[in-house]
C-alpha cells in the first residue's frame, strides 16, 4: 500500500475529529473581549430616582455584579428568582442596567417579581449597552474591587451556574 | 391511519434496501449469482415503498392532517394548496425523505439503463447504494421520522416561514438534492470498480453521463436558489457565502472536476485513480453538506431545526461510509495502471490543470467555511469568516482557470504543438482586451476588475466561437462539442453578470410621498400611492410604482410589506421588472412618522446575465448527454 | 373649442404631474455610503449570519447609528473596526484579521495551489517516462482498419 494514497483518509480523519469537536461547542456564544479589561466608564439615570446617576466608579473598592435586564424579555423574567436568591445571599451587590425599556414597564416588573437589585441604572438607549458588548438580554458581569470585568456570562442565570462559577468567582475576588 | 402506513413502508424499506445493500455485494465478492440476481428487484421494492411513503406524506399536508406532527410544525390551514406541498420538503424530516427517496429514483434508474452492465458491476454499484439508503433510513426512523403523532392533533399547524412561501422554495430543494444525491451514482461506480479490484476505463465511461445528469441538477439547483434568494429576500444580493449556500457549490466544483477528469480516463485510460478520487470526494461533500446544514456546528441564515442528537448520527454515518472508502481506495488504488502516454502541452495536461484550479478553490471555499469551527475547537476564540474573504480567496484563483478554458479545447489530445494553438488564438486574445477596454468605457467608467471581468470572459467567448467555425468548417460537429461550447459559453455570460452587477449597479434609499420621483439608472421610478390588500394568510401594505424611462412608460410595480398571521416579521416582497440587460429592482421598508414610505430601489445592469449562464450550462451538460453515442447505447437496450 | 379645452387640460395635468424628486433616507448620503461599505463587512450578531448593513434588528439599528456618529465623528475605518472589536470580538468581522491563527486561512489556499500546478507538471514529466508505448505494426493497423469498416457497415444498416 503506497503511503500517498492514505493522505485523503488521514485528512478526513482530521476532519471528523473537529467535527466532532465541534458539536460539542455553540456557533453562537460570542466570547466577551471586554474579561480582564476595565469596566467601560459611564454615567446615566437611575431607574427609580431618575434625577440621581450612577456610576461605576462609584462601586470600587468591592466586588459587584452588573445585571443588564429588561421588561420586555422573556429570559429575563425566567432568570428573575435566581437574581433574588443571589440577592439574598448577599455575596455581592447586583447593580441592574435596564436596557431599553420603559421606565414604567421595568418598575412595574420589579413590582411585581422583586427587587434584587441594590439599584438599577436606566439606559434608554442602548449606549451604555453597546460599550459592553451586550448583544442578546439578559447578561451578567462580575466586576472586581478595581473594576475590572472578570466575568461574563450571556443569556439567563441558573443555579447550577452560581454555584459552580459565580459564588467561587466572588469568593475569590473578595480575599484581601 | 395513513401516515402509520407511511411509517410502515419506511421500515419495510429499510429492511429491503439492507438487502439490497448486503447479498449483492456478498454474492459478487463470493460468485453466487442468485444474490446478484436481487439486486435489481431489491431496488425496484425500495423505490415503490419510498414512493408510498413520500406520497402519504404528501397526502397528509393535502388533507391538513395535523395530527402529524411534521405537519402541523410546517403547515397551516391558510397555506395555499402549491406551499402545502412545498412544505412536506419544508423542514428537516420532510426534506431528509426527500434525500432518500430521489437516492432510490437514482438507483432505479441505474437499474433500468444498465442492461447492457456486466451484471457483477451492475450489482454491486446497486448494492453501494442500498448501503447508503439503508444508512440513511436507519436516521430518518431512528431521529427524523416525519410521520410522528401529536397527541392531541393540533388545531391548525404553525405554518411555513413565510420566507418559503415561494415557487423557488418548490423546486429549490428537488433539484438540488437530484444534483447531490445524483453525484452518488459516480460514487457507487468508483467504489464498485475498486471493489472488484479492476479499475479500468470502462467505469469511467459508465459513469459519465449519470454525472453529468447529476451535475446539470446540482447547476440548476443552485442557479435557482440564488435567484430565488435575489428576489425573495429584499436585498438584491445573489450569493452570500453561507454555509449552507457553500455545502452545495463545494460539490459542485468538485463535480466538475470530475466531469473533466472522467473524459481524460475514459479517452486515455489515465488518471483513473485521480477520478475515483474525485468521485468518492464528490459524493463525500455531498454527505458533509448534509451534516453541516443539519447538526447546528455553523452558523446560518437556513437554519434547520437543529438537534445535536441528528449531528451525531449523521457524523458517525459520514465518517462509515466516507472513511471506510478512502480506506478501500488507499488499499486498492495503487494497483491501477497508468494508461496511454500524454505530452506535458496535450488536451489531458489542461484538463488535469483545470482540475488542480477546481479542487483547490474547493478546498478553499470549504476551509473558510470550516475555519470559525477550527479555531473554536482549538478553544482560541471565536472569529469569523465571511463574503470579504471568500471573495478575496475564489475570484484569484477562478481567474487563471478561464485562461485556460480559452486555451484547453484548442489543444489536441496526447500531443499539441503550443506555438500553433497560440497563433489560433490571438485573434480571440485581441477582442478579449478590446472588450476589457471597451465595455467599462460604455458603462461609463473603467475599473481593473470590470475591465478583467470583460476581458476574461470575451476570452471565452471568441475562443469558442473560432473554435465552432473552425469545426463547422471540418464537418458535423457532434453534440458533445456543441455542449461543451454551450456549458463554457454559460460561464463567460455568467461572469459578464457578476462584471457588470458588480461594477456598475446603483442603489438608491429614498424616502417617498405620493407623487414623488426617484431616478436610478437613467430610469425614473414613481409612488402612486401605497395600500392595504389581503392576502389568502397575510395583510399587505402594496405600494403602486410607475417605472418610465425618457416620459416612456415601462412596467408598473407593486412591491409589498406582508403581515402574515402566523408570524411576528414583516416580509418584505420586492417588485422587479425583469429585462435582458437590466433588472429594476424596488423594495418597500417601514412607512415613516411623516407618513412617507422609506423605499429602497436599484438598477441592476445583465443581473438575469447569472442565472442565464447557469442555464447555458445546464444546457450544454443536456447536449453533452444526448450525444449520439449514448442514444445509441439506449437504442440498443430497448432493443 | 371642446378640443381647445381638452388639450389645454392635458398640457396643465402635465404641468402638475411634473413629479417631486423624493429625498434620501439617510440625511448624509456621504456618510451613508461609507456606513454601508463598513457595516457591509461586519456581522449582525443577532442575526444567524446577516450583515450588519442588511440587517432590520433592533441591535443592528443602534449599532450602525453609533458608525454613524463615529464616522461623523471624523474617525477613520480602521478606527470604527477597532471599536466594534473591542466590544464584540474578532467575531463581528466578516473579513477575518490576519494574524498569526488566521496565517493558515488566507495563505493556504494560495500555497496549496501553487504546490498542486508544480507537484502536478512534475509528476507528468515523470510520467511519460514511465510510460511505454506500444508501436503498432502495418499489418495491425490494416486490421484495425478492417474492423472499424466492419462496424461502421453494421452501425449504418
Amino acid at each position: 500500500m503506497k503511503a500517498k494514497f492514505l493522505i485523503p483518509l488521514l485528512l478526513f480523519i482530521v476532519l471528523v475529529v473537529f467535527l466532532a469537536i465541534g458539536l460539542n461547542r455553540d456557533p453562537h456564544e460570542v466570547p466577551s473581549p471586554l474579561i480582564d479589561k476595565p469596566a467601560p466608564a459611564f454615567e446615566i439615570a437611575q431607574l427609580s430616582e431618575a434625577h440621581q446617576s450612577f456610576s461605576p466608579a462609584s462601586m470600587k473598592g468591592q466586588v459587584w455584579i452588573l445585571n443588564v435586564w429588561a421588561s420586555w424579555c422573556v429570559a429575563c423574567r425566567e432568570e428573575h428568582p435566581v437574581l433574588v436568591d443571589l440577592a439574598k445571599s448577599k455575596m455581592a451587590p447586583i447593580i441592574g442596567l435596564d436596557y431599553k425599556d420603559q421606565r414604567e414597564d421595568a418598575l412595574a416588573m420589579l413590582a411585581k417579581q422583586g427587587n434584587p437589585y441594590v439599584l438599577s441604572a436606566f439606559d434608554a438607549n442602548g449606549r451604555v449597552g453597546i460599550d459592553y458588548g451586550v448583544y442578546g438580554v439578559p447578561e451578567t458581569y462580575v466586576i472586581d474591587k478595581a473594576g475590572v470585568i472578570r466575568f461574563k456570562h450571556i443569556g439567563p442565570l441558573t443555579m447550577e451556574l452560581l454555584n459552580k462559577k459565580i459564588y467561587p468567582l466572588i469568593s475569590d475576588l473578595q480575599k484581601p | 391511519m395513513i401516515p402509520e402506513f407511511g411509517h410502515y413502508a419506511l421500515i419495510l424499506a429499510l429492511c429491503v434496501s439492507l438487502i439490497q445493500g448486503v447479498l449483492p455485494l456478498v454474492g459478487a465478492h463470493q460468485g453466487r449469482r442468485e444474490w446478484l440476481m436481487l439486486a435489481r428487484p431489491a431496488a425496484q421494492t425500495v423505490f415503490l415503498l419510498l414512493g408510498i411513503a413520500f406520497a402519504i406524506l404528501a397526502w397528509s399536508f393535502y388533507v391538513n392532517d395535523f395530527s402529524v406532527l411534521y405537519v402541523a410544525e410546517h403547515s397551516n390551514s391558510q397555506l395555499p394548496v402549491v406551499y402545502r406541498l412545498g412544505a412536506v420538503w419544508g423542514g428537516h424530516e420532510g426534506s431528509l425523505l426527500l434525500w432518500v427517496f430521489l437516492l432510490s429514483t437514482w438507483t432505479i434508474m441505474v437499474a433500468q439503463l444498465s442492461k447492457a452492465l456486466d451484471e457483477f458491476m451492475v450489482a454491486r454499484v446497486i448494492g453501494v447504494l442500498g448501503l447508503v439508503i439503508s444508512g440513511l433510513l436507519l436516521f430518518v426512523l431512528t431521529t427524523s421520522n416525519p410521520f410522528m403523532r401529536l397527541f392531541p392533533a393540533a388545531q391548525d399547524g404553525r405554518s411555513l416561514n413565510p420566507l418559503l412561501q415561494d415557487p423557488g422554495l418548490v423546486f429549490h430543494p428537488p433539484m438540488l438534492y437530484m444534483g447531490y444525491v445524483g453525484f452518488s451514482v459516480a460514487f457507487a461506480f468508483a467504489i464498485a470498480s475498486l471493489l472488484s479490484g479492476r479499475l479500468d476505463a470502462a467505469w469511467a465511461r459508465w459513469s459519465r453521463p449519470w454525472t453529468t445528469a447529476a451535475w446539470i441538477f446540482l447547476t440548476l439547483g443552485i442557479a435557482l436558489g440564488s435567484w430565488w434568494a435575489y428576489y425573495e429576500l429584499g436585498w438584491g444580493g445573489w450569493w452570500f457565502w453561507d454555509p449552507v449556500e457553500n455545502a452545495s457549490f463545494i460539490p459542485w466544483l468538485v463535480g466538475t472536476a470530475l466531469l473533466h477528469s472522467l473524459a481524460v480516463t475514459e479517452k486515455r485510460g489515465g488518471f483513473k485513480s485521480w477520478t475515483v478520487l474525485l468521485a468518492i470526494t464528490a459524493f463525500s461533500l455531498s454527505l458533509l453538506g448534509t451534516f453541516l446544514v443539519r447538526s447546528g456546528v455553523l452558523t446560518s441564515v437556513h437554519a434547520f431545526a437543529t438537534d445535536p442528537r441528528r449531528g451525531i448520527f449523521i457524523l458517525i454515518f459520514l465518517t462509515l461510509v466516507v472513511g471506510s472508502s478512502l480506506g478501500l481506495y488507499a488499499w486498492r488504488a495503487p494497483k491501477s495502471s497508468l494508461g496511454g502516454k500524454f505530452s506535458l502541452s496535450s488536451r489531458e495536461t489542461f484538463i488535469l490543470l483545470g482540475n488542480v484550479f477546481l479542487v483547490v478553490s474547493a478546498g478553499s471555499v470549504l476551509l473558510g467555511t470550516l475555519y470559525p469551527l477550527l479555531i473554536d475547537a482549538l478553544h482560541l476564540g471565536k472569529i469569523s469568516v465571511g463574503p470579504p474573504y471568500f471573495n478575496s480567496v475564489f475570484v484569484p484563483i477562478m481567474i487563471p482557470l478561464l485562461v485556460l478554458m480559452g486555451i484547453g479545447p484548442w489543444t489536441s489530445w496526447k500531443n499539441s504543438d503550443l506555438l500553433v494553438v497560440i497563433k489560433r488564438l490571438w485573434l480571440a486574445g485581441l477582442a478579449a482586451v478590446l472588450a476589457g477596454i471597451s465595455i467599462p468605457l460604455m458603462m461609463g467608467e473603467f475599473t481593473w476588475l470590470a475591465g478583467l471581468g470583460f476581458l476574461l470572459a470575451f476570452w471565452v467567448i471568441a475562443s469558442g466561437c473560432l473554435q465552432i467555425i473552425r469545426q463547422a468548417k471540418a464537418g458535423k460537429p457532434t453534440r458533445s462539442f456543441i455542449g461543451m461550447q454551450v456549458a463554457h459559453l454559460g460561464i463567460a455570460v455568467f461572469v459578464i453578470g457578476v462584471t457588470m452587477v458588480g461594477a456598475y449597479q446603483e442603489e438608491k434609499d429614498v424616502r417617498m410621498s405620493a407623487g414623488e420621483t426617484v431616478s436610478v439608472g437613467g430610469y425614473q421610478i414613481r409612488l402612486q400611492d401605497v395600500n392595504l390588500v389581503p392576502g389568502p394568510n397575510y395583510q399587505a401594505m402594496r405600494g403602486t410604482f410607475l417605472l418610465t424611462k425618457n416620459g416612456i412608460t415601462q412596467a408598473t410595480l407593486y412591491p409589498e410589506k406582508r403581515n402574515y398571521f402566523s408570524s411576528t416579521m414583516p416580509m418584505t416582497e420586492a417588485a422587479i421588472d425583469t429585462g435582458l440587460t437590466r433588472d429594476i429592482y424596488v423594495s418597500l421598508g417601514e412607512e415613516l412618522p411623516d407618513k412617507s414610505w422609506a423605499v429602497r430601489v436599484y438598477y441592476k445592469p445583465f443581473v438575469d446575465w447569472i442565472w442565464g449562464g447557469c442555464l447555458l450550462m445546464a444546457l450544454g451538460g443536456i447536449l453533452a448527454i444526448s450525444d449520439k453515442r449514448y442514444r445509441i447505447q439506449l437504442k440498443k437496450q430497448a432493443s | 373649442m371642446k378640443q381647445i379645452l381638452a388639450i389645454a387640460l392635458c398640457m396643465l395635468s402635465f404641468g402638475f404631474s411634473f413629479a417631486k424628486d423624493a429625498a434620501p433616507l439617510a440625511d448624509d448620503p456621504v456618510t451613508e455610503q461609507r456606513l454601508i461599505s463598513i457595516s457591509e463587512e461586519m456581522r449582525c450578531l443577532v442575526c444567524q449570519n446577516e450583515s450588519l448593513a442588511g440587517s432590520r434588528s433592533d441591535l443592528a439599528n443602534d449599532l450602525r447609528r453609533e458608525i454613524r456618529t463615529l464616522i461623523k465623528e471624523g474617525k477613520s475605518d480602521e478606527q470604527i473596526r477597532s471599536f466594534m472589536v473591542e466590544r464584540y470580538g474578532d467575531f463581528v468581522l466578516y473579513r477575518p484579521p490576519v494574524k498569526p491563527i488566521t496565517w493558515l486561512l488566507w495563505i493556504g489556499p494560495f500555497v496549496i495551489l501553487l504546490i498542486g500546478i508544480l507537484g502536478l507538471l512534475t509528476y507528468l514529466r515523470r510520467r511519460n517516462s514511465a510510460v511505454t508505448t506500444i508501436a503498432l505494426s502495418d499489418d495491425d493497423n490494416k486490421k484495425i482498419d478492417a474492423l472499424l469498416n466492419n462496424k461502421n457497415e453494421r452501425e449504418a444498416s
